[in-house]
């Protein structure tokens, strides 16, 4: 590989999307330079246009974007002015590409071994039996379970993790030069993540692939890419080699992106024995239908503090919400609130007992009515359960959304489309705290949300809950939050308690097995850290048979 | 595979289910009727013998319950009833052996009607996917255009005002082909053809709309799918993505289409056989509807109920079987 | 005759070859032209075809010979009534951009032509049925003394007509342009009366089964399940027959039976969508919200729910209405929908439908039951445009 020529070539990139009949531009003139075996990292909050640029290189654009300006090469071949049949010669057998969501980019309808060899054979880079058995030798470096059969189910009848590396193997197939990867490990569950993360670094490595890495996670990119490029919407903001970029970055934004990771509040001293906690969850058991999904879950909640309830998806944690707030009665146990036990069905509560229990969604755009203003949304509740009108009424909601940091004069009358994703997510903060309530609980309220935004909300709440000595209810999937945010932590999986105890002792081994490798999998922004990971955890062991589920 | 068996045996209990109920509704509709079919028949001015011996013909004289499953034994071994117009006529006359059933009334209309509506398929079914994959593949062209506003008109249109277009350009205008189909047995084939055409051309603009853009719509949601823009980024040819990826995800909700416009053939092909004055089971019942023949009326409903029944069943199947989900269980 | 049009199906397809080869030739190789698949090639040419075979048939239409001009009268008029319709709604867009608020005229637009021209024709219809006695000549039952029944439409004397009554005269005697202005007021009119009733029993109980759910939604959606499984027209006409016996005895007009048979025929339309409406917006977390506030029903429904839902509704209003419209239409068409003396296209269609026969020597004439249907189906055509549109927007433009 001593050829001079860069594999890929961008230089002044304009793309642009249509909406509403009206071109607005995604990208505004990036370059980017990609030798051959190089991994470059890229990143960037949603809307910054790193997908899109990620297809480009491939000369590809979505229905509604175009490519306005700018040229991109690959290998000395220009994609943009190249005939159809010149591109898809390219395409899959020189550059491949992995999406997002392997679930939905396999075929429902073909067997995944029929759409592996499909590359091969269409570009008559090799026979079926052979790409056969490659495929087979890919899986088996993949490390996917039963190598030698798995080709030959439907896509619906492997795991996602699974699919993800199948995807992976795909691209592979024809030993492409170039491999996109799109997001790869975003929908994935941590433990899930790391295998994935794993195997496609050491195929990459394997065949001296060159990559395009594109993820919105920065510990991600530490691990997979020799050098990163930073977006900020569809401008770049610097591009340096890993271990510069992680040490010393040069532009503000950069250094604030780093920043995010390290907000950590201080120790609060722990909670005096015998002080009657604010919600108090006792061997709750609970039930969809028949089937049962909560078995004897128990942990108190007390005033001031915040209680981190950690777990991946179908863990059971929002399930635990929906019996506190009376949502899904618990087939046994019961609900205290303030030493009082709790009616199991909403519809008994009290008014005053509904306005205790307050509750912030994870999805701000389903959770604030959108015909209704900003006022109307926070002014109800105040009406509702303070009996507020007129100008008391409008004082209230104007010094909540002042508690919340925006100018009430500037948003009482907007509607929530008007709103971005931060914003909205603090209206949903003030509608919980218009009811001046003592427990909120708080479902993954900064996991849509990107990181910078996500931190501003984190640090609101805290001074809120300082400020009024709120309880809070924290359920989230991220550990980072939990290590910003928590006062207690309570670990569950598959709607059991595992492990619960204070933040400090959590973090702290000897663990349980599983909240061990719940922690371990989080991805550090150390670039050395998966190595370290696998060499720590044995190659072996990072297999299926613990935690991939099916 | 057994999973899927269990679930198609569902739907056909299901269906077998509601056409019972419809059955029921369609028995207690009819006899909401106020007063006394057989007075009603005969006039204020009839005798008493004689609306006695109507109500005994027509087994009036028994409890609803019993007239209920009457009539629905006698309608699974295929035995209607008998006409209220052919009742009249026999007790009048007093002979009973010229009286014809509604079985025997409804066969050969029912034939005719089936005939056109094959006619019909056959013509709009591959011209309507056709032309429904070519707009979502070409959409938002010229074409794609052109055809979103024709459709969109042709399915506004009522039925007779295309029937009476098609006949002014085609009959009347230009004699190519008759404006009256008068069907009778023993036609030769061509020529009964030539005489359904104009009809089935009516039936057919309607379904093709329908279908057509039902396909367009289909298809283009299946191109936004994520697979099929995995197979362009393979390097797939276009003919390739679309014949190995996208079609065989495609045959369920096309034949869905086919079939949920196959079901509403049956209701234009009411308005288009009285148009036409085609000798169908359409017509038939519009004739019963406007003198009150009740069993035909009764028997009719029940045809086109069960046929529109059957065709959304089928539909529903063949989704199931075609999902390979359901196919290939974990 | 078979032979022809294969013929000039092969010189097509030769000409989109010549044509594609050309283009490559004159522009140089453009992207354009290069990766052209010869069946799009095709389909210009086809198009172009077709385009010259109307301009010679226009120019046909207008010819001196009578018997040529007859023959093509129609196509004409259908040509020059697409391109005036065409202007009118263009000419209205602009005035709607031009007048109005802020937000009505960004409405304007952004708007296709052809929901102008919808929006443009309901306007003429909606003022057509409000101000019909103004317009109409005559009265819709008023049979006009001296003056003979079943007078010729088209005014042409030698056949039968009166030049003072373009559309002729009606079996008693009544002025059928009259008739034609006064459909506007009974047929749009019923239909949009029946279309109301339909949606207050549809959404009713649509936005309580989703709202409620339990039994109550069960017992609903079986029932409505039922009803939908007989195919609609069949079931009116089925339950118009009973209507018909009914209808004397009871001393309620027929009409007024139509209009109940079919709004409860089609509230289960109505109804299947608002439940699925009304489910959608009930999984919203501000409707948990809500509900955890402690609110009560009428809140959840009029505050919460109903403002979310009257996009879709609103839609689906108008294609309901065609539906119910071109039932209506139906009905009457067959004999059994809105009743004598009302006037009423279908009725009127079913009526002169005979006339059509005169095209080929009488094009006038057989323009009557053409004029009839044809007003149906423009209004239709209007509301089906307008709708599009209208779920055009919402879907946000995916396409």
């Amino acid at each position: 590989m001593t050829d001079e020529t860069p594999l890929v070539k961008i230089r002044g990139i304009k793309l642009e999307g249509r909406s509403d009949e009206t071109w607005n531009p995604i990208i505004n003139g990036v370059d980017l330079t990609l030798a051959r075996g190089e991994v470059l990292g890229l990143i960037g909050e949603s809307g910054a246009g790193k997908s899109t640029l990620g297809l480009a290189a491939m000369g590809y654009t979505r229905d509604g974007v175009r490519i306005s300006d700018g040229t991109v090469e690959f290998d000395g071949i220009d994609l943009l002015t190249a005939s159809a049949a010149t591109k898809r010669d390219l395409l899959g057998k020189r550059i491949a590409y992995v999406a997002q969501s392997a679930a939905a980019s396999f075929n429902p309808a073909h067997k995944l071994m029929d759409q592996h060899v499909e590359g091969p054979v269409q570009h008559g880079v090799n026979d079926r039996g052979s790409s056969e058995e490659d495929g087979i030798e890919l899986y088996r470096k993949l490390r996917l379970p039963n190598p030698d059969e798995i080709g030959f189910r439907y896509p619906h009848q492997v795991s996602g993790g699974q699919l993800q590396r199948a995807m992976t193997a795909m691209a592979m197939s024809c030993r492409p030069d170039l491999i996109i990867f799109d997001e790869p490990t975003t929908a994935l569950d941590v433990t899930t993540q790391i295998e994935v993360l794993a195997s496609i670094r050491d195929i990459v490595e394997q065949y001296n692939t060159a990559a395009i890495y594109i993820t919105h996670d920065l510990a991600v990119v530490a691990q997979m890419a020799d050098r990163i490029k930073v977006l900020l919407k569809g401008d770049e903001v610097e591009t340096a080699d890993t271990r510069t970029m992680l040490s010393a970055p040069t532009q503000e934004y950069t250094k604030s992106l780093w920043a995010v990771r390290s907000f950590e509040r201080p120790k609060k001293p722990g909670v005096s024995t015998g002080a009657v906690p604010v919600v108090s969850v006792q061997n709750v058991d609970a039930a969809y239908g028949k089937v049962p999904v909560l078995f004897d879950v128990s942990f108190d909640m007390h005033s001031g503090r915040t209680v981190a309830v950690v777990g991946e998806s179908g863990s059971g944690k929002s399930t635990t919400a929906r019996c506190i707030t009376g949502l899904l009665p618990p087939t046994a146990g019961q609900i205290m609130l303030d030493g009082e036990v709790l009616p199991a069905d909403y519809r008994k509560r009290s008014k005053d007992q509904l306005r205790q229990v307050q509750m912030i969604y994870q999805m701000a755009d389903t959770a604030l009515n959108p015909r209704m203003s900003i006022g109307q949304i926070i002014a109800r509740p105040v009406q509702f359960y303070l009996g507020l009108t007129g100008a008391a009424k409008r004082k209230r909601v104007d010094a909540l959304l002042e508690q919340i940091e925006l100018e009430p004069s500037e948003y009482y009358n907007r509607l929530p489309s008007e709103l971005s994703g931060g914003q909205k997510q603090r209206i949903g903060i003030a509608r919980a705290l218009a009811a001046e309530p003592k427990f909120i609980i708080c479902d993954e309220v900064t996991s849509a949300l990107d990181q910078l935004v996500a931190e501003g909300i984190l640090r609101l709440l805290a001074r809120l809950q300082d400020d009024l000595s709120l309880s809070y209810m924290f359920i989230t999937h991220d550990l980072a939050t939990v290590r910003a945010i928590a006062d207690e932590v309570v670990v569950m999986k598959d709607g059991r308690v595992i492990e619960q105890g204070d933040k400090e002792e959590m973090f702290r081994p000897p663990h349980h097995a599983y909240t061990d490798l719940l922690l371990s999998s989080v991805p550090e922004m150390d670039p050395d850290w998966l190595t370290n990971l696998l060499t720590e955890r044995g190659v072996d062991n990072i297999g299926d048979a613990a935690v991939d589920k099916m | 595979m057994g999973n899927v068996l269990t679930i198609i045996l569902q739907r056909l209990a299901l269906g077998a289910l509601t056409l019972l109920i419809v059955s029921i509704v369609i028995f207690v509709a009819v006899n909401l009727l106020p007063g006394d079919f057989a007075q009603n028949i005969l006039g204020q001015g009839a005798t008493p013998e004689a609306v006695a011996s109507i109500r005994k013909d027509l087994g009036l004289d028994q409890p609803p319950v019993t007239r209920y499953f009457d009539w629905l034994g006698g309608v699974l071994r295929g035995d209607l009833g008998s006409s209220f117009a052919q009742a009249n006529f026999a007790s009048f006359t007093g002979t009973d052996s010229g009286a014809k059933t509604v079985a025997d009334q409804i066969a050969p209309r029912f034939a005719n009607t089936m005939f056109l509506a094959m006619v019909t398929a056959i013509i709009a079914v591959p011209l309507s996917i056709t032309l429904g994959v070519l707009a979502a593949l070409y959409r938002n062209s010229v074409f794609d255009r052109a055809a979103n506003i024709t459709t969109l008109s042709s399915i506004s249109s009522p039925e007779f005002f295309l029937a009476y277009i098609l006949i002014l350009f085609l009959a009347v205008l230009n004699p190519i082909l008759p404006s009256l189909s008068n069907i009778y047995d023993g036609m030769a084939f061509s020529e009964r053809l030539q005489k359904s055409l104009l009809p089935a051309l009516t039936l057919t603009l309607v379904v093709t709309a329908h279908m057509m853009r039902m396909t367009r719509a289909a298809i283009i949601n299946l191109l936004a799918s994520p697979y099929i823009e995995m197979a362009r980024l393979k390097g797939l040819s276009p003919m390739r993505v679309i014949v190995k990826h996208a079609l065989p995800n495609a045959l369920a909700p096309i034949i869905n289409v086919i079939a949920l416009n196959l079901a509403y053939l049956i209701t234009g092909v009411v308005v288009v056989e009285v148009v036409f004055v085609y000798p169908g089971i359409g017509q038939l019942f519009v004739d019963s509807v406007k003198i009150r023949d009740i069993p035909v009326v009764q028997a009719c409903c029940l045809i086109f109920a069960a046929a529109y029944i059957l065709l959304n069943l089928t539909a529903d199947i063949m989704s199931i079987l075609s999902n390979p989900r359901l196919r290939h269980p974990k | 005759m078979i032979l022809w049009i294969i013929a000039a199906l092969v010189g097509m397809g030769a000409l989109a070859w010549g044509f594609r080869f050309a283009g490559q030739a004159a522009t140089g190789n453009a992207p354009k032209f290069r990766d052209m698949p010869y069946g799009v090639a095709y389909g210009y040419v086809l198009g172009a075809v077709v385009l010259l075979w109307l301009i010679w048939a226009y120019m046909q239409g207008r010819s001196s010979d009578p018997a040529i001009a007859n023959k093509f009268f129609f196509l004409r008029i259908a040509i020059e009534g697409f391109i005036i319709f065409a202007i009118a709604a263009w000419l209205f867009r602009l005035l709607g951009c031009a007048v109005g608020t802020a937000w009505s005229r960004k409405m304007f637009r952004s708007m296709p032509l052809t929901a102008s021209f919808g929006i443009l024709t309901i306007l003429i219809y909606a003022i057509l049925a409000i101000f019909a006695p103004a317009f109409a000549p005559y009265g819709q039952e008023q049979i006009i003394p001296g003056v003979a029944a079943n007078i010729v439409p088209g005014g042409d004397v030698a056949l039968g007509g009166n030049p003072e009554f373009p559309l002729g005269t009606d079996q008693i005697g009544r002025d059928i342009m009259s008739r034609l202005i006064y459909g506007a007021q009974n047929t749009v009119g019923i239909a949009f009366a029946t279309t109301l009733l339909a949606f207050l029993l549809g959404g009713t109980f649509g936005f309580l089964a989703a709202t409620l759910g339990g039994w109550l939604d069960q017992i609903l959606s079986r029932l409505v399940d039922v009803l939908m499984a007989i195919p609609s027209l069949i079931f009116a006409l089925l339950l118009m027959t009973i209507a018909s016996v009914w209808a004397p005895q009871l001393g309620i007009p027929l009409t007024v039976f139509m209009v109940v048979i079919i709004a409860v025929i089609d509230s289960t339309r109505v109804f299947r969508l608002a439940r699925a409406v009304g489910q959608n917006i009930v999984v919203m977390d501000y409707i948990e919200a809500a509900k955890l506030r402690g609110e009560g029903l009428g809140y959840l429904v009029f505050k919460e729910i109903l403002p979310n839902a009257t996009a879709p509704l609103l839609a689906e209003f108008g294609l309901r209405f065609c539906f119910v419209f071109l039932t209506i239409a139906a009905l009457s068409f067959l004999g059994v929908g809105i009743q004598p003396p009302l006037a009423d296209w279908g009725t009127m269609v079913r009526d002169l439908g005979g006339f059509v026969n005169y095209a080929q020597f009488a094009p006038l004439a057989a323009t009557a039951p053409l004029l009839a249907a044809g007003a149906i189906a423009l209004l239709t055509v209007a509301v089906n445009f307008v709708v599009d549109w209208m779920l055009h927007k919402s879907s946000g433009l995916k396409e």
